[in-house]
């Protein structure tokens, strides 16, 4: 049985093959309408994220599964005090497969030691995030015919922009690879990203603060969100929260292929005036999101069709 | 030098940076043992000037060492057995800690599960970097000096 806890949980082998299945279930959806039935999702999301709990909640009703779940800890049994391995033994009697989020870094990791189930971490704290890498390795890859020979600008909140971790340690096994750290000091990349990962690997990277320079020369443009819930201090948050923002003059500097990437939810980081711009695709991204989630789900069941 | 009674059994604990053997006595869980231990602080020596040396008398199988090699992997360790030292271990750096350093990052899961073990991973020998198995925090604590 395999979980999913980080992006280098896959070699580069099976995410090709997840990646393959995705595009396959992109162009053939009749084929895995089914391909669940019978079988249960439990999403554990002890904070909030709509957009995740649902890409996977689609992802599993696509499949002819279903779902179950909490959104939030004040309606789970953590409320009560339940540990988390307690509550994935009990969740592990409910469902086939679960998806976990939760503040805390490394509860998917403790959920897992004890699951008899396969656990997918949705997202814990400001540490992983591995299935919006897979969905950002999609987009990519589909829109771009690549994962290789790239300049990639990551753009925001990159000290505590989990999703930005995730997407380096699994594109620096690409050939290359280049990035663009384009963030204020205060939400620089920790240093055991850079030590563990851009150093030892030998990743060509700069970090720069301002986003104008940085443009004309990237594939990609990863943008981010500053999140409120990483900060415990309100007035650092809202000095931090409208530091970028890519408009329509901004995006007149980019080249005529390069993409836009976004987690989502986007706030005042994009401006709307961007979104008609073809180069623009997070919307895309999220339709991409429920293709990798399906490939994900029917993978860890090893389910094959 | 002072003398403390020669060990039949047990384990004489060299070389400890002087004033540090209260703290290796605490992270060895001594205190536990049900054994004769001597603690000699600030001892001569000519490599160190001063020193601390442990004592301990016990089966040789009763205590794991390895936890030394991260605290100070100079302090030399000498196996003694029926009077005589049969062997002296050579300290590494333990590729795992248990339940022996603590996460101090507010956002790891350690934080708010108190019952979870804390485990530290050695993710680079070279530099001598341990990382919070579940958070992947670096240990920024206590070091040792060189």
């Amino acid at each position: 049985m395999k979980h999913l806890m980080s992006p280098l949980d896959f070699s580069v082998e099976e995410l090709d093959h997840i990646l393959d299945l995705a595009n396959d279930i992109e162009n053939h959806p009749e084929k895995y309408a089914h391909a669940c039935a019978g079988k249960k999702l439990a999403t554990l999301f002890y904070e909030p994220s709509t957009r995740t709990r649902l890409s996977f909640e689609a992802a599993m009703l696509n499949l002819g599964g279903s779902v179950l779940g909490f959104s939030s800890a004040d309606s789970s049994s953590a409320a009560k005090g339940e540990s988390v391995s307690d509550t994935i033994r009990v969740i592990s009697c409910y469902a086939d497969i679960c998806a976990m989020r939760h503040p805390k870094e490394g509860a998917p990791m403790v959920a897992a030691s004890k699951s008899s189930i396969p656990v997918i971490n949705a997202g814990d704290g400001g540490h992983q995030h591995p299935t919006q890498t897979l969905t950002d390795l999609l987009t990519i890859r589909s829109l771009k015919g690549r994962l290789n020979n790239l300049t990639i600008g990551l753009c925001g909140d990159l000290k505590f922009g989990r999703t930005v971790h995730s997407l380096i340690h699994a594109l620096v096994r690409y050939p290359d690879i280049r990035f663009v750290l384009i963030s204020p000091e205060e939400l620089r990349i920790p240093d055991y990203i850079k030590e563990n990962v851009l150093d030892k690997d030998h990743i060509s990277y700069k970090e720069v603060e301002r986003m104008e320079d940085a443009l004309p020369n990237l594939d990609l443009l990863y943008m981010t969100r500053v999140q409120k819930e990483r900060f415990f201090n309100e007035e650092d948050y809202v000095r931090m929260k409208d530091f970028y923002i890519l408009d329509k003059k901004k995006m007149e500097l980019a080249p005529s292929d390069m993409l836009v990437l976004h987690p989502l939810p986007r706030v005042n980081e994009i401006s709307v005036e961007v979104d008609e711009d073809p180069r623009a695709v997070y919307f895309k991204q999220a339709q991409f999101g429920v293709y990798v989630r399906m490939a994900l789900i029917l993978t860890l069941l090893e389910i094959e069709c | 030098m002072l003398n403390v009674g020669q060990l039949n059994e047990g384990f004489v604990l060299d070389h400890i940076e002087a004033g540090k053997s209260m703290e290796i006595y605490r992270y060895l869980k001594l205190d536990k043992l049900d054994c004769c231990v001597a603690i000699i602080k600030n001892a001569r020596s000519n490599k160190m000037g001063k020193k601390d040396i442990i004592k301990v008398e016990c089966p040789i199988d009763m205590l794991d060492l390895n936890i030394l090699g991260f605290i100070d992997h100079n302090i030399t360790v000498n196996i003694i057995k029926d009077g005589v030292i049969v062997d002296k271990k050579v300290l590494a750096l333990p590729k795992q800690l248990v339940n022996i350093i603590k996460c101090k990052n507010p956002r790891c899961i350690t934080s708010v599960e108190h019952e979870l073990d804390h485990v530290f991973i050695l993710t680079d020998p070279e530099k001598e970097v341990y990382r919070c198995k579940y958070c992947e925090e670096k240990y920024t604590g206590h070091k040792k000096k060189h």
